[in-house]
């Protein structure tokens, strides 16, 4: 694989509290390529998308990074401050939200918040800005675009509004496009519109995608690869149709088993009994082993193994070879 | 399975509530520990008056006129007697003024909020709940109110109660009128926010599942709702107490409200100013510096209150 | 005889600006008709799912069948009683005992000031009933802990507050369950553990439960028997097998179309067209025919009643 457009390595991110210091992040490492788009699933509190928000900088105070580096078209930016994280939010990195309402600001036009972004971040006229926007909403997808620049976000559907926001992520050509559960809010068939957009757009631009979803569905469609995260850790990491058909770790097996499918009937659903623990009640060794129908005494005892560079699973005794204890 | 499973104890409300994360905010807040310290000190001092004055200034029998005007600290010319805070032209320990003066400025503070509480609480559940005319009649009838500032209208009730009340019946009856007052002119607000938070809980999922198995209204209003609508109320009690005393202060300053029978520390300050420029400066000094220190007390932790229990600034 | 029956259920909603602004705006009132006409019935001891997108009407026809929302037209019946026209008090009581709901959000759905074992015993303790020990007995069935009755709902996971919601729709010992969107705030693990609780249930206490609910596979693994909404229009009613594997309206094919699957990597198909239209100005005809490939002229004139069609039930002028 040549250079990854974004490369995370070793991220960790810390909060500090009463009782202690969190990790929501803790440790990760993953690179995304050109033109891929890379799944990072988990339930709520996996921390995926504080790893995404760790990457842009927008960790909300105390929050913080505490270790590690990311790198996006190899210059280094978890160090960047105020004014230089903007300059490349935008530029280098593009953001598309679970809220396609609140991410746009209901006074203004959209063609001006679009002409705008492209303004400050690309060395253009004004009225090649605004033939730039007209391109951009053109290219997401909405018809008529010469004409809808000039509406505001409330005269849009949910669906236009998500394509609004991809064209303002898209809108001044990053190389990198962080979308935290972009169609979690929609409907099933705008669900699959969009998602066939994001693909397309990754495809035709050779934008790096990171797709923050707690949807398998979604993720066997549209990503590449895919990355399993479980309080703040990743468990595992490979190409999708790998991850998804052979799971190696227990937790991807089990939360593959939960999801109800045609082909399973009316069986019993598969469950992980239990719950994600807490954040200040992480236990001993590997956090799934409560839960995990496989753990053996060195779970418990000992933090799962790290990652390889790459891919795989990080357990002790990784599937498919695992037995499971009584 | 047992049929009837231990009794567990439940953790009391009590001890939940000093570890919540309210206690600690409180607890790591200078401004809001020394602030609660200042009011609760003046409360007791308040409550406890009749124990640390040196007399009841009230009480003619205990007056000496040869006392009158002693500075603070100095030997009275004719008695020898020292006051810590000088005295009055009557000879009254102005020590023991404040903290009688302090005590009817609280009562009657403490019990207009709590009149506007009640009254702002109920308009405002009903308009919130309830909708319909019943929420527009309450509401416009609030808007109106809002147009005056609050203390024309303690004045204009003040007025109208004087009025028709016989003269001797009049001092006794000036606290309670001029509770009424500062009370009327301050459920608005209480309305309002009380209106408000109940619209956001009535559609809650909670809400409908008491409405599915048959509660009433006035059960889901007082059990499910008022619980929930308390926060922001304790806020704007906290913070309108401060208004109240200084309300009070105000009408009693312009001599509208306590009569100099039972002078709450606006009186005081009234009757001081009159001898501000002859030299008796203590007179007014130390009342006015008191219902300062009571109004910022009372006001910073009103602030802090409405930070700490702010869901998003947490 | 059916334990539910729905009879031209029809609910209309006045979304008119206040009257002033019309006034100065000269606009006309404006009524949104959020259910139009849907019939369906409801076996005891079977589970009902309406599935549809948002706008579809599925929630409202919930809270008609509990009696949250008054119809603006035709009947609901339970045991053949029409709550919202019965004056006989008994019956009407005896009737609302027999249904429960739980609801979508599990933060939303519980008192945040109460403590669990009062908010489980709320639906008998209103009725006067005796709820010593009932609280703990209903935790233990639905998985929790006879200690967890003191606690409050914030020290519980979402998960295990769509437990205390079950617990708490258990108490009154009803025959039917409406379940309002019941897995769609949980995570995937917790869902699973959800879903097999409702049915386990179901099998032990000879529930009845109306599913409401946007995802097409849950549906697929909890029904008996699946009714299509768009638009507040049932447009497509059939046993799960025959839904999924031979849906007949376009509508339903479009969206199993769309639904992502999990054994398709880097599936690539048309999205489909075209979003829900504004419910206040529906379509004439068939509400669906804006969007589907195969409408002609009498889509657009006339709106096609429910008929049989190899064991299903569907209304559309061309499905065959």
């Amino acid at each position: 694989m040549s250079e990854p457009i974004l490369s995370i390595r070793n991220l960790t991110v810390e909060i500090p509290t009463r009782q202690g210091i969190l990790r929501p992040v803790n440790g990760v490492s993953y690179d995304i390529g050109r033109g891929e788009i890379l799944g990072v699933v988990g339930e709520s509190g996996a921390g995926k998308s504080m790893a995404g928000n760790a990457v842009i900088g927008l960790l909300s105070p105390p929050a913080r990074i505490a270790e590690g580096e990311i790198h996006v078209n190899g210059a280094r930016i978890d160090q960047l401050k105020g004014d230089a994280m903007r300059r490349l939010r935008g530029k280098e990195i593009g953001m598309v939200f679970q809220d396609p309402l609140t991410s746009l600001n209901p006074l203004l036009r959209i063609g001006d918040q679009l002409t705008e972004t492209i303004l400050a971040h690309l060395p253009l006229s004004r009225s090649q800005a605004e033939e730039r926007a007209v391109q951009a909403l053109d290219e997401v997808g909405i018809p008529g675009a010469a004409e809808r620049v000039n509406s505001y976000p409330h005269e849009f559907s949910g669906g236009m509004r998500q394509r609004v926001v991809i064209a303002l992520a898209l809108c001044a050509e990053p190389s990198l496009i962080i979308a935290d559960e972009p169609t979690t809010a929609l409907d099933v068939s705008v669900q699959a519109q969009i998602i066939a957009l994001l693909k397309q757009l990754c495809r035709n631009r050779g934008t790096a995608v990171m797709l923050i979803t707690h949807d398998m569905g979604v993720i066997a469609e549209a990503a590449d690869r895919v990355a399993v995260m479980y309080a703040g850790k990743l468990v595992e990491l490979g190409p999708v149709r790998e991850v998804l058909t052979t799971p190696r770790h227990p937790y991807t097996d089990g939360l593959m088993g939960s999801t109800p499918l045609a082909s399973r009937g009316k069986d019993r659903l598969h469950q992980i009994p239990g719950a994600m623990p807490r954040l200040d009640s992480l236990p001993q060794g590997c956090a799934f082993h409560p839960r995990c129908p496989y753990a053996q005494a060195q779970c418990k005892a000992d933090p799962a193994p790290k990652l390889n560079e790459g891919e795989g699973a990080a357990c002790w005794f990784p599937l498919p070879h695992a037995t499971k204890v009584a | 399975m047992t049929d009837s499973p231990l009794p567990v104890k439940d953790p009391s409300r009590l001890s939940l509530w000093w570890q919540s994360d309210f206690m600690y905010a409180f607890k790591r807040s200078p401004v809001a520990i020394s602030s609660f310290c200042v009011a609760a000190l003046l409360v007791l001092a308040a409550v406890c008056a009749p124990l640390i004055a040196t007399h009841d200034p009230f009480d003619p029998a205990t007056l000496n006129l040869m006392n009158g005007f002693s500075a603070p600290m100095t030997p009275n010319a004719f008695t020898g007697e020292t006051f810590w805070l000088g005295t009055d032209d009557q000879g009254r320990d102005v020590f023991s003024t404040i903290l009688y003066g302090l005590r009817i400025s609280l009562f009657v503070g403490a019990a207009a909020v709590l009149f506007a509480m009640v009254l702002g609480i109920t308009l405002g559940l009903l308009a919130g709940y309830v909708g319909g005319w019943t929420e527009t009649i309450i509401m416009r009838v609030a808007d109106v109110q809002l147009t005056f500032p609050a203390i024309l209208v303690a004045m204009l009730i003040f007025g109208i109660a004087k009025g028709i009340t016989p003269v001797e019946y009049r001092d006794q009856m000036a606290i309670w009128v001029l509770i009424i007052a500062i009370g009327l002119s301050d459920w608005v607000q209480f309305a309002r926010v009380v209106r408000g938070a109940t619209l956001v809980e009535k559609n809650k999922e909670y809400v409908q599942a008491a409405r599915l198995i048959g509660r009433t209204s006035p059960a889901i209003m007082l059990k499910h709702i008022l619980p929930n609508v308390l926060s922001p109320v304790l806020v704007i009690a906290t913070i309108s107490l401060a208004l109240a005393i200084i309300a009070e202060a105000t009408l009693s300053f312009l001599g509208v409200g306590a009569p100099p029978t039972q002078p709450s520390l606006g009186t005081l300050i009234r009757i001081g100013q009159g001898f501000l420029f002859s030299g008796e400066w203590w007179i007014l000094l130390f009342p006015a510096v008191t219902l300062l220190t009571l109004a910022l007390s009372v006001n910073l932790l009103g602030d802090w209150l409405r930070d700490a229990l702010n869901p998003r600034l947490r | 005889m059916a334990l539910v029956s729905v009879e031209h259920l029809t609910r209309i909603f006045d979304v008119s600006k206040p009257w002033l602004n019309r006034m100065i705006e000269r606009r006309k009132k404006a009524f949104l008709t959020a259910v139009s006409d849907v019939s369906f019935e409801i076996e005891e001891k079977t589970v009902y799912s309406l599935v549809g997108e948002s706008g579809s009407g599925k929630s409202t026809i919930g809270k008609m069948l509990v009696g949250l929302l008054p119809p603006s037209d035709g009947s609901v019946k339970i045991r053949d009683i029409n709550l919202a026209r019965e004056t006989d008090a008994a019956k009407v009581d005896a009737v609302r005992a027999d249904i429960q709901m739980i609801f979508q959000d599990p933060f939303a759905s519980l008192n945040p000031r109460w403590r669990v074992r009062d908010i489980i015993v709320e639906p008998v303790a209103a009725r006067g009933g005796e709820t010593k020990g009932l609280a703990e007995k209903l935790l233990e069935q639905v998985g929790l802990s006879a200690r967890d009755a003191g606690k409050f709902p914030h020290e519980f996971s979402g998960g295990q507050r769509q437990r205390i919601c079950i617990a708490r729709a258990l108490a009154s010992e009803p025959r039917l369950i409406v379940c309002d969107e019941p897995t769609s705030a949980l995570d995937v693990s917790v869902q699973a553990q959800v879903l097999n609780l409702m049915s386990d249930l179901k099998d032990d206490l000879g529930l009845t439960y109306l599913f409401i609910s946007h995802d097409l596979t849950v549906v697929q693994h909890i029904s008996d028997r699946v009714g299509v909404l768009y638009l507040g229009r049932l447009v497509e009613e059939a046993t799960p097998e025959e839904l999924f594997d031979n849906p007949k309206h376009p509508y339903t094919q479009m969206l199993l179309a769309a639904a992502p699957k999990l054994g398709e990597f880097g599936r690539e198909v048309p999205p489909p067209v075209g979003e829900i239209p504004d419910p206040i100005n529906p379509p004439s005809g068939c509400a669906y025919h804006p969007r589907c490939p195969l409408a002609n002229g009498r889509c657009k004139a006339e709106r096609p009643q429910m008929r049989a069609l190899r064991g299903a039930k569907v209304a559309c002028h061309l499905a065959t």
